[in-house]
């Protein structure tokens, strides 16, 4: 199976315990701390805990703590991943790889759900709620019914659509074969023609940080707001939808809900758990008026040292003024 | 072209740097041009050669000068939905030598670099272990350890670049890699700390590592690679290594792709078979023209590229001597010779070394040249100890196709114009 299967002196070296140096350092990993980290999951099921959830359940924890990014169908948000369709692209100019159409094994979903996600969030769902969101994401990609009932003893058998289309790396075979000895050196071809230009193209970053080139200061916040500024903000905004919501509906994700949130004092949104950075400064008095959120906003580890908030914060001051107005104009 | 394409043409950063370069080449070729007028720069007392400089404490850690603050790293922003779990490129169009200062050096994170203190720091060994253990930051420095200086290339690095030359800059086409010189202990003497025996025939066994961030970005490591030259490290270019780059404690997987190299590493898991993460299955593997994709696609194959003159380093002297100067790697070994064309691959020169090419590290190759100011394709083709050569794209997309994304080692073509500006093209 593998292609490294030669045994090479170390490795019999280190198979034979008599030779083996021990310097003592470290201690033994107790069995409750093993427990805690050891979380990973192979595709024969080893490493799943009990448990089970169904499709209806998934929809709903689905709703809840996903589709802000991946979507109500799991069809992705902006650049956010898609989850679902892609069947059948593979071979195409542009592949959509999905759980559906491009992994191997359900248990990887399963896996990288219960260690690595609600983003900004991770490690915080039970065991039920991965096997019903996991259920939740077959039935997006047509792979199961709405009846559908994933468990601990179901998942390893479970056979994903792509689970044949891999290969293991064959550049040895393919490539390397090819491409060796004395290469050319002179006269190797005919002509030389441009075929492809990235200026034509233009997506470039264009150059920030030198000194010259920094950002007019902030303009003065109006007292009107300016409906373009408005509209910008709310694209700004969803820089923050992975963790905000606001407006009507507004529920509490890995960050308390935001309307109203222009001239609030901090820390007051019901049922959020602010962190203890956030709850000192809020009961000094802090309000979230526009100059202490663009101050926040800028860089929010400088101006709250312990924040929750994951957001490294927004560079540039076009993008702050838009976010402070778009705030401002969800006030109810 | 569209107005808004022409646009962002006249302010595009090759434009933009362009300019700011030429007006100081111009008072260069301005001061050699007047040979007979004393230059005032030597003649008249300048402030610092009269007043005083800042004192020894004037910064406790040294930043480089404000006059270099354009060599940072860079993102592009419409790669990734966020900046949390994105990536940003080393400005190795702006550097020379080998080395990479870690404050420019690339990033790469999944949720994130987070805070951890050397304090709270555990690394854990379990699985099949005599004695799985947990050892402490203090813990890793009583151990025997090396020094080694290892190339860290993104498995997407030039991955903008499959379908049709895209992002006019070395730093953006390439910089998705840097090289440091690491202080660690082997993790071969850390499983041999925790003790192998339990794990019967090692040939077939796997260590799966995982770092300590949200992401718990895990992936599955053969047992042969584990044992020969992985290190567990936690100092970079002799100082700790950056939040960015996994302090306290990130893995050097030497010549395999970046992804592999976890940062705050936390459990190393000895295995019978690979878990086939997320970060092993649906990334990270290389899809083919007929739908199938690679899976396992560790070592990084030889590569280089010139960084100056390139599009952000274009030539503001005019004609006259002229460095062409880049660097090349290899994740299967030392760099053994890297070839220069000026014609788009028609004619190549062999390229100086700075010094012999070192297993898996960055090697500096110059071709000084007297550059008559024509139009020049600028091309470079590195070759390893193992008789590899960097292919074309042409050479490589006959066998991929065009959506690998990954593991992208084409050569790469830089069209230097009699004005000295250059762009990413693709040539015949």
């Amino acid at each position: 199976m593998l292609k490294f299967l030669k045994v090479t002196t170390t490795l019999a070296l280190l198979g034979t315990p008599a030779v083996a140096e021990n310097l003592g350092l470290g201690r033994v990993a107790l069995p409750e701390e093993i427990a805690a980290w050891d979380k990973d999951v192979s595709p024969d099921g080893t490493g799943l805990p009990p448990g089970s959830g169904d499709v209806l359940t998934g929809e709903e924890v689905f709703a809840d703590k996903c589709a802000s990014c991946h979507g109500d169908f799991a069809e992705g948000v902006d650049n956010w991943p898609k989850l679902a369709g892609g069947w059948d692209t593979l071979a195409d100019d542009d592949p959509l790889k999905t759980v559906g159409s491009y992994w191997p094994h359900l248990s990887t979903a399963w896996d990288y759900v219960n260690r690595s996600m609600p983003f900004g969030d991770a490690q915080s769902l039970e065991p039920d709620e991965v096997y019903a969101i996991v259920a939740y994401i077959l039935y997006s990609n047509d792979l199961v019914d709405d009846e559908f009932v994933l468990s601990d003893e179901t998942l390893a058998e479970f056979e994903l659509p792509n689970a044949d289309g891999f290969i293991v790396d064959d550049r040895l075979e393919t490539e390397h074969s090819k491409w060796v000895g004395e290469p050319c050196m002179t006269d190797c071809k005919d002509a030389v023609e441009v075929t492809m230009r990235a200026m034509v193209l233009d997506v470039t970053p264009q150059e920030e940080g030198a000194p010259e080139e920094a950002q007019a200061a902030p303009a003065e916040q109006e007292a009107a707001l300016d409906p373009a500024l408005v509209e910008a903000g709310e694209k700004v905004f969803k820089k923050c939808k992975a963790c905000h919501q606001i407006g009507d509906g507004a529920k509490n994700r890995s960050g308390p809900v935001l309307t109203g949130i222009v001239g609030s004092p901090a820390g007051r949104v019901e049922g959020f758990k602010y962190s203890k950075a956030l709850t000192e400064m809020a009961e000094n008095g802090l309000v979230w008026d526009a100059d202490n959120l663009h101050a926040f906003l800028a860089k929010p580890k400088t101006f709250m040292k312990g924040t929750k908030m994951s957001f490294s914060g927004l560079k540039k001051e076009d993008d702050l003024a838009a976010i402070t107005a778009y705030l401002k104009s969800v006030a109810n | 072209m569209s107005k808004k394409t022409e646009e962002m043409m006249s302010k595009g950063p090759s434009r933009r740097s362009f300019l700011r370069g030429a007006a100081a080449g111009t008072a260069f070729v301005a001061g050699a041009a007047k040979a007979g007028t004393p230059d005032p720069l030597i003649t008249e007392v300048q402030p610092w050669a009269s007043g005083l400089g800042d004192g020894v404490d004037a910064t406790p850690y040294g930043l480089p000068i404000e006059y270099e603050a354009d060599v940072i790293r860079r993102n592009v922003e419409w790669l990734t939905a966020d900046t949390i779990s994105s990536i940003n490129f080393t400005p190795i169009h702006a550097l020379d030598g080998t080395i990479t200062p870690q404050g420019c050096a690339f990033e790469r994170h999944h949720s994130g670099a987070i805070d951890l203190r050397k304090e709270d720091y555990r690394l854990m060994i379990n699985g099949l272990v005599d004695r799985p253990l947990v050892f402490t930051y203090a813990d890793l420095e009583r151990f025997p350890r090396e020094n080694h200086v290892y190339f860290c290339e993104c498995a997407a690095n030039t991955g903008m670049e499959w379908a049709g030359a895209q992002l006019n800059g070395a730093q953006f086409t390439h910089g998705m890699i840097h090289n440091m010189e690491y202080t660690g202990v082997p993790l071969r003497t850390i499983l041999q700390e925790a003790g192998l025996a339990a794990a019967g025939d090692l040939s077939d066994k796997w260590v799966f590592v995982e770092g300590a961030d949200a992401s718990s970005n895990g992936r599955s490591i053969p047992m042969e690679k584990a044992l020969d030259d992985v290190l567990v490290a936690f100092k970079a270019n002799g100082e700790a290594l950056r939040k960015e780059h996994g302090y306290p404690v990130r893995l050097v997987v030497p010549g395999w792709e970046g992804n592999m190299w976890v940062k705050w590493i936390r459990r190393i898991e000895v295995m019978d078979g690979p878990v086939e993460s997320r970060e092993e299955t649906s990334k990270y593997t290389d899809t083919l023209a007929d739908g199938t994709s690679r899976k396992w696609t560790w070592e990084m194959d030889a590569k280089s590229v010139v960084t100056s003159p390139s599009p952000q380093a274009p030539i503001t002297h005019g004609k006259g001597p002229l460095v062409i100067t880049g660097l090349a790697w290899s994740g299967r070994g030392a760099i053994t010779r890297v070839d220069v064309s000026t014609d788009g691959g028609k004619n190549w020169q062999t390229a100086r070394l700075a010094k012999p090419g070192e297993k898996m590290a960055l090697t500096r190759f110059y071709l000084d040249i007297d550059w008559g100011g024509e139009e020049m394709f600028l091309q470079s083709r590195a070759m390893d100890e193992t008789g590899y050569v960097q292919p074309t794209k042409a050479q490589l997309r006959e066998v991929r196709g065009l959506n690998s994304i990954y593991h992208n080692n084409c050569i790469q073509t830089w069209w230097v114009r009699p004005s000295g500006e250059a762009e990413n093209v693709e040539v015949s």
